[in-house]
């Protein structure tokens, strides 16, 4: 084979059991490698996105708005305010005199227009280097209009997406305790780190809401501002996505003392066990209290039903789809683990895994739960990613928007799998939706007019 | 001017896209060519993301991944590492470079890097061509980029020399369809021609046995050099003006006749191509086209009265508003409300010189335009139906009335690179498409629900 990857980068891949485990991450991507990668104020951005009832402002010229105008798939059960793009679009005078003028009166105008519950503001590349005093702007504007009016410090180059996590989990923080918790149960928790694409966190609700536990805060996907100032009164923050708001749940902790668990709601062992840690947690935290016991019961009667209902339609995909080979290209690789197991379920094989952004324990973990001759790589390219494609013979790719022409264009199926996507992908029925979806692309007929398809006769 | 024109400050769902966009587009239309962003790495993440999803292709945008020390530093030095990388992994015939808001406003000159990147790398074989365009995202839209991109590609490639037979084309943003057509055309009227871009292989590409790091297709480059020895450029865009406009260019610096037309989309601005393709070959219209035109002629007589009166917004970047309205205008629609994210200045005197001697009265026509602005206008100006690309989806549901998809970019529906906007085929395809959405509006309303029309 062909070097594919650039000598920079090949301490940035890992193929397990051929040497001890070592990978370099976390680093910033190579001038000219096309990465896959964001930017901060994308990070910022994704994650504050689904607060349905908050205006979001970017603050700079129009493409970083524009860009990211409506692509979540984050729904929202009542304001729809996230799902506008709102820009100062900031021109060549504004660049050259400073846009707090601009930036001032847009946030009044568009406050007075949309009575919004807070409003961030993001800033990006440009405003970073201009010096425009955004904490000041949004200080005046919030006396004024009585609303929390937050900056959000995700200028473009100052970092990779993680450190857009990280601005927007600064955000939100700000908003966090200051709202009225006493009526809060004890039995409570904040949902940390679902976005709600395709309705997903209404479905986690309804689970939680079974095992007789409230949810205070979705954080945040159908995110409501209200619920977030009062999400220290929480009992637990559930942390799902970890990358993207592990961050503030530490915060929370430290501060307010919420604990907080990791967990997946990917595949039926990640949101089984899920659902039994949270159960665990409230026992463990009031032993012998008949309420905490009730919800373990709760607990073990919903995943027993949940099962029972799933495995059946499941049974007809992993007849089709045992044995075909998969490979796996995501932003986070919290989400990566769990794909590895769901397709385990499905006596599928991963034979590639790898992420925009993991850490070293993230892939540490990926090397102990994937076969050996598995690829393992950070922050890879569409190069390194068509090469390790064709040399493993991958029958499903799934990854998000920009991987996706990679593997049709190779005539391998794909699965969407980021946060543009339509499908609930968590949960229980989520991993039915996910084998069909899976199915439905390597089934699909279409695969015998690809060039690829007369090489392997 | 209108009166009526709303005055925010703030922006809402802009009604147009970043300039470095545009170049990057502009680019991928030229042999082995592989762009590149001099910015942080967001930048080129989020314009492939959204280029891919209109074309469903793999569109590999290169950066120069600048992170907080080279903002202050200056990128220099990662532009150079990267240019390297893009060499060494691609082996591209040339890279274009644009730059982005961020490298603008820290001041990095790349010509000056580039000199000393030149004088670095003298002597070594293989190294790709290079072109550069200033694309600060805070100045114009996307279509700035791109003409400006197309414009630089001459300034900095095309060379002089006896004159030859080639015609210059320099269509502007347009189809892959539409590009293939236009190959097409000029062939079939036996014209030596290069069109500059031309998208029609690279972002409409084959399923593939091996990944190709480049696509084949686009301008060849030589063409490209050779531009300056031509015997005439057609150039579409009548919003477009001197700065930026590639056969100003070459009429300068090499003295080449210069025609400038609108797009041709609809039977009139199509005739006018055409006619100039037969004074330019000195050949009448192929049999082929007056067939067509014939068709189309017929097919506009059968569904005149389907759409007659019907009122539209019309949206999107200014020639193609232009195009699109005089289309709109020759079948009996009225264009009520023009509007463009774009800031020419020239946008109502170019709709004013296609639709004059059919309309009544001149529509509505706005720049610098968003899509709050476009819905604000929409409640009184109770359109039947709206001409754009899809991020008007939104307006169209909440009004009701069908949306026909033009343009760029087409995210909600599959093969935005296939829909044909130019030419009598193109006009036979929208015409078909504009009159079967007003029946088929009429149809799911109706209580009855007629299978006849």
């Amino acid at each position: 084979m062909e070097a594919v990857a650039l000598k920079e980068r090949e301490n940035q891949i890992y193929i397990k059991g051929e040497t001890p485990f070592n990978i370099v991450c976390d680093k910033d991507s190579l001038a000219g490698a096309v990465s896959q990668r964001a930017c901060v104020f994308c990070g910022s951005r994704v994650v504050l996105y689904p607060i349905a009832d908050a205006l979001h402002l970017v603050h700079g010229p129009i493409g970083c708005a524009v860009y990211t105008w409506d692509i979540r798939g984050a729904l929202s059960s009542g304001p729809e305010l996230h799902r506008l793009s709102f820009s100062t679009d900031l021109q060549e005078m504004d660049v050259i005199f400073g846009g707090e003028k601009k930036l001032r009166q847009a946030l009044l105008e568009l406050i007075d227009r949309h009575n919004p519950k807070a409003a961030f503001v993001y800033s990006t590349c440009i405003v970073g280097i201009i010096g425009d005093d955004l904490e000041a702007i949004c200080r005046q504007v919030e006396r004024e209009k009585g609303i929390p009016v937050i900056p959000v410090k995700s200028e473009g180059f100052k970092g990779n997406k993680r450190a857009g996590y990280q601005a927007a989990c600064d955000a939100m923080f700000r908003l966090i305790g200051t709202g009225e918790t006493s009526s809060i149960s004890k039995f409570s928790l904040n949902i940390l780190g679902d976005f709600n694409l395709a309705g997903e966190i209404w479905m986690i609700r309804e689970y939680y809401e079974r095992m007789g536990i409230e949810v205070v805060a979705n954080i945040t996907g159908d995110g409501r501002v209200d619920d977030i100032r009062r999400a220290h009164g929480a009992a637990l923050n559930v942390v799902q996505c970890s990358g993207s708001t592990m961050q503030l749940a530490n915060m929370m902790e430290e501060q307010y003392g919420v604990p907080s668990m990791r967990v997946s709601y990917f595949g039926v062992e990640d949101m089984s066990e899920a659902l039994y840690d949270i159960a665990r947690f409230f026992k463990k935290k009031f032993p012998g209290d008949r309420e905490a016991d009730a919800i373990m019961e709760r607990t073990t009667a919903l995943v027993k039903e949940e099962v029972r209902n799933l495995m059946p339609g499941l049974e007809k995909y992993r007849k089709a789809l045992a044995g075909k080979k998969a490979a796996i290209y995501v932003g986070g690789s919290f989400k990566a683990f769990s794909l590895v197991k769901a397709f385990r379920l499905v006596d599928m094989e991963v034979v590639l895994v790898g992420s925009q952004t993991g850490t070293e324990e993230d892939y540490r973990e990926l090397e102990a739960i994937t076969d050996p001759g598995t690829i393992i790589v950070d922050d890879s390219n569409p190069l390194e990613l068509t090469s390790f494609l064709k040399e493993k013979g991958v029958d499903i790719f799934v990854g998000g928007v920009k991987e996706r022409p990679i593997a049709y264009k190779l005539g391998i199926g794909f699965c969407d799998h980021n946060h543009e996507r339509k499908e609930i992908l968590a949960g229980f029925e989520g991993m039915l939706n996910f084998a069909r979806e899976v199915y439905s692309s390597v089934m699909s007929p279409v695969w015998r007019f690809v060039p690829r398809a007369k090489s392997m006769e | 001017m209108s009166k009526n024109h709303p005055n925010y400050v703030s922006t809402t769902n802009a009604c147009k896209l970043c300039r470095p966009l545009g170049a990057c587009l502009a680019f991928k239309g030229i042999e082995g060519t592989v762009p590149y962003l001099h910015g942080s790495q967001g930048c080129a993440t989020y314009m492939r993301r959204y280029i891919i999803s209109h074309y469903n292709e793999p569109i590999d945008i290169a950066s120069s991944s600048l992170s907080e020390k080279h903002a202050v530093y200056g990128g220099g030095p990662n532009l150079k590492l990267g240019l390297t990388n893009v060499a060494e992994k691609y082996r591209p015939r040339m890279i274009g470079i644009a730059t982005t808001c961020l490298t603008e406003t820290i001041g990095d000159d790349v010509g000056m890097y580039l000199q000393e990147y030149a004088k670095d790398t003298a002597g070594s074989k293989g190294l790709p061509d290079i072109v550069n365009v200033s694309t600060p995202s805070y100045a114009g839209t996307h279509m700035e980029g791109f003409h400006g991109a197309i414009d630089q590609v001459i300034e900095q490639m095309a060379e002089g020399g006896p004159q030859n037979r080639t015609v210059n084309l320099l269509p502007g943003f347009v189809s892959s369809a539409d590009y293939r057509l236009l190959r097409e055309i000029m062939d079939d009227f036996g014209l030596d021609c290069t069109m500059l871009p031309d998208l029609s292989d690279t972002m409409d590409g084959p399923a593939m046995l091996e990944y190709e790091k480049v696509p084949a297709g686009g301008t060849p480059l030589a063409a490209i050099k050779a531009m300056g020895r031509s015997r005439a450029t057609i150039e579409f865009g009548r919003t477009l003006g001197r700065k930026g406009s590639g056969g100003f260019r070459l009429r300068k610096k090499f003295n080449i006749d210069d025609h400038r037309l609108g797009m041709p989309i609809g039977i009139e601005e199509t005739d006018r191509f055409f006619d100039l393709l037969c004074s330019l070959s000195g050949r009448p219209v192929p049999e082929k086209y007056v067939a067509e035109r014939g068709r189309l002629v017929d097919a506009y007589v059968d569904g005149h009265k389907y759409v007659f009166g019907k009122k539209a917004i019309i949206y999107g970047e200014e020639d193609l508003v232009v195009g699109m309205s005089a289309f709109l205008a020759e079948i009996g629609i009225f264009p009520i409300l023009c509007a463009s994210g774009g800031t020419s200045g020239r946008l109502a005197e170019a709709i004013a010189a296609v639709t004059a001697d059919i309309l009544p009265r001149q529509p509505e026509i706005h720049e610098g335009m968003d899509f709050f602005d476009i819905s604000e206008m929409a409640e009184t100006l109770a359109p039947d139906l709206i001409v754009g690309h899809s991020k008007g989806y939104p307006l169209a549901r909440k009004l009701n009335i069908p949306l026909i998809r033009v343009g760029f970019p087409i995210h909600d529906r599959v093969g935005g690179q296939r829909i044909l906007h130019l030419g009598y085929s193109g006009a036979q395809r929208l015409f078909d498409t504009v009159t079967n959405a007003v029946i088929a509006k009429k149809q799911a309303d109706s209580r009855v629900g007629y299978s006849y029309m």
